[in-house]
């Protein structure tokens, strides 16, 4: 645990991105996907990442979420470095503090949507009868009650989204990541999505969210503009909620 | 908990395999074929060899069998040229073993006369067997009434006679056995005993005992009937003399078996220069026939062993293309949260119960192939317990071997680059 987490003002904070850069190497060349950046992200808020491609946004998000450790400087979730973390440790944290939401849903086809939606639990070791009253519950709060036997290939764009959504929510994360979760779905189902996510915002849930698209940012708290690999700006829209 | 999740673990494997059902079974083949090659191949060759180690138990493991033989070239030289035919153990061979080696328990000889028993208007034909009491300490069979032979009857040369079960029904049947008197070619014996025998004479080995069998005194049959056997041919008679056709040596334990027989041989070439016997140990057999059984066995064991190789390497091939197939499933399950372990864990079950189902059906075929063999073709199988045991530790073992490298695999994979996997 770092110091930081255990003073009372800090605590607020979820994330804490200090000095962090990402660093790949590519033939004899060094590539800085992420080249010092400071952020600090606070519990409850809803922040839209995004930039021109290559700007260093995905490398961003999978950073955020566990996939991938920085070359240097230091990450924080909820106040714990992950600089030093093995891979077990870094899966278990990604089990206990954060949901993961896709483009492309990435549901499990061979499983039905509740147990999709049971699979974050599984992995938890909390027994099935607990882990389907949750799955149960989840499911009517994104509105998919009638479709929990069903296979996802069986449901709508929109409708596999609420389920992915549904997963992301069901171990009850501190950090729900959403990566162009509109980006598969005709308007109109995406504005619903993002209506739920807003809701769940609302719900105090905190929400991270990567899209290309100006009026899907537009419903976050918080724009947020990388540009090589850097943050060029981050406005704060008058939809958000008064400071 | 751990059982909970570890069931619903291969709840999961069997789903997951029971959505390309056709590509599940084709990779079972392997296992299902080589699993049943294995047991039935077992079972073939357990029940051929336990019918001759069982003969050959029977002549006893202790035993060192002596026959006399008529020399080759007096027998290729002809009949009709030679008055008679002069060969075989002599009644002195017998004293010679017994007294020449301290690992002799009993030499028991037999002097065999083809005879014709009669009582009244019955006849039935006979193997006398000149022998001593000795003969039922060795051939030793379940006495049904009466007595066997005994020393007093070798000291009174009694004309007494122990007679099988089958003969005595064939001579005496519904009259009084003991005390009977049987005519046995040129004289009267009185019947003391019935005994049972062991008649199989099928097969390569012979017991010393045949179904037709009547014994008397080896001095009574000295006696009476001489050592000129004539043997009555198309147009010539065959005359021979031989006076023991057969002893058998009994050793003390098993491990001086083979230095006694080679004692014997010794001896007995000395004075048979000829070689007019025959020396066989049905230990030596014995030994011989384990050691083709093992031989069996090995060449058994490495096309089994090729077999369940192939059919692992099958189950290996199709789990690389699952788990490349699922390397976008493997990304997700990662990104929620599970560790490397648990990928292995999964991929890993996936495996054996594909081995281990195959392993079940081959273990079935290999029980029914040699049930069909034993039905249809009149031969012994004996399905071992050990072979099905092997196979099911097998059908395991193969699915965690072949089931690990895909597993890794699958579980190395980067998350990041799994889940942007089309």
């Amino acid at each position: 645990m770092s110091e930081r987490a255990t003073s009372h003002h800090e605590s607020n904070h979820v994330i804490e991105l200090d000095g962090v850069w990402k660093t790949y190497r590519m033939g004899d060349q060094d590539v800085h996907a992420l080249a010092g950046v400071d952020l600090t992200i606070e519990r409850g808020s809803f922040w839209a990442i995004s930039g021109s491609s290559g700007s260093g946004k995905s490398t961003m998000l999978n950073l955020l979420g566990c996939l991938d450790r920085p070359t240097q400087g230091s990450y924080a979730l909820e106040g714990q470095d992950i600089a030093s973390t093995s891979d077990d440790e870094l899966s278990d944290l990604r089990l206990k503090h954060l949901g993961f939401v896709f483009q492309n849903f990435n549901l499990i086809p061979q499983l039905t949507v509740q147990e999709n939606i049971e699979l974050p639990l599984f992995y938890q070791g909390i027994d099935a009868i607990e882990a389907a009253q949750r799955a149960q519950a989840i499911a009517e709060r994104v509105g998919l009650t009638d479709r929990l036997r069903h296979r996802p290939t069986e449901l709508s764009g929109g409708q596999q989204q609420r389920v992915a959504i549904a997963r992301a929510l069901s171990n009850n994360p501190s950090v729900l990541l959403a990566d162009e979760p509109t980006g598969n779905l005709d308007t109109a189902t995406g504005d619903a999505i993002m209506e739920l996510l807003t809701e769940l915002h609302d719900q105090g849930k905190t929400i991270i969210m990567v899209t290309h698209e100006p009026e899907i940012a537009a419903y976050a708290q918080f724009q947020l503009v990388m540009r090589d690999g850097k943050i060029e700006s981050i406005t704060r829209s008058e939809k958000g909620v008064p400071a | 908990m751990i059982s909970t999740r570890f069931i619903r673990n291969v709840r999961l494997g069997i789903k997951t395999l029971l959505l390309h059902k056709m590509r599940s079974i084709l990779t079972m083949l392997g296992m299902v074929f080589g699993v049943g090659a294995v047991i039935a191949m077992l079972a073939v060759g357990e029940g051929a060899s336990k019918d001759a180690l069982d003969q050959i138990r029977k002549l006893g493991s202790q035993n060192i069998i002596i026959n006399s033989q008529q020399p080759i070239e007096q027998a290729a030289s002809g009949a009709q040229r030679v008055r008679m035919n002069i060969y075989g153990l002599l009644y002195d061979d017998m004293d010679r073993i017994q007294n020449s080696f301290a690992t002799v328990v009993r030499t028991v000889p037999a002097k065999l006369i083809r005879g014709e028993g009669r009582v009244g208007g019955r006849t039935q034909e006979l193997r006398l067997v000149g022998t001593t009491p000795a003969w039922f300490e060795l051939v030793s069979r379940d006495l049904l009434v009466g007595r066997v032979m005994v020393d007093r009857d070798m000291e009174q040369n009694a004309n007494v006679v122990v007679l099988t079960e089958h003969g005595a029904r064939k001579l005496l049947s519904g009259k009084e056995t003991i005390g009977s008197q049987v005519r046995i070619n040129s004289g009267f014996f009185k019947v003391v005993g019935v005994i049972k025998s062991e008649s199989t004479q099928s097969g390569t080995m012979q017991t010393p005992d045949q179904q037709i069998d009547a014994y008397i005194p080896l001095n009574v049959a000295k006696d009476r009937f001489g050592d000129i056997n004539v043997e009555r041919g198309n147009g010539s008679n065959t005359r021979e003399k031989v006076e023991l056709h057969q002893l058998i040596v009994q050793i003390d334990s098993i491990d001086n078996v083979e230095s006694t027989a080679a004692g014997i041989e010794r001896v007995l070439s000395m004075f048979h220069p000829k070689g007019d016997y025959r020396t066989s140990v049905p230990l030596a057999l014995l030994r011989q026939a384990e050691a083709t059984q093992r031989t069996f066995n090995i060449v058994l064991g490495s096309i089994a062993g090729i077999s369940l190789l192939i059919g692992g390497i099958g189950i290996m091939n199709i789990m690389l293309a699952s788990v490349t197939e699922r390397t976008r499933e493997i990304g997700i399950r990662r990104a929620i949260g599970a560790r490397r372990k648990q990928i292995i864990g999964q991929f890993l079950i996936e495996t054996v119960v594909l081995s281990v189902t195959g392993g079940f059906i081959g273990i079935g075929i290999g029980v029914l192939i040699p049930w069909l063999i034993t039905m249809f073709a009149d031969m012994p199988t004996v399905v071992t317990m050990w072979s099905v045991l092997l196979s099911v530790a097998i059908s395991i073992g193969v699915g965690v071997i072949f089931g690990m490298y895909p597993a890794m695999r699958a579980a190395n994979l980067d998350p990041i680059v799994a889940l942007r996997h089309e």
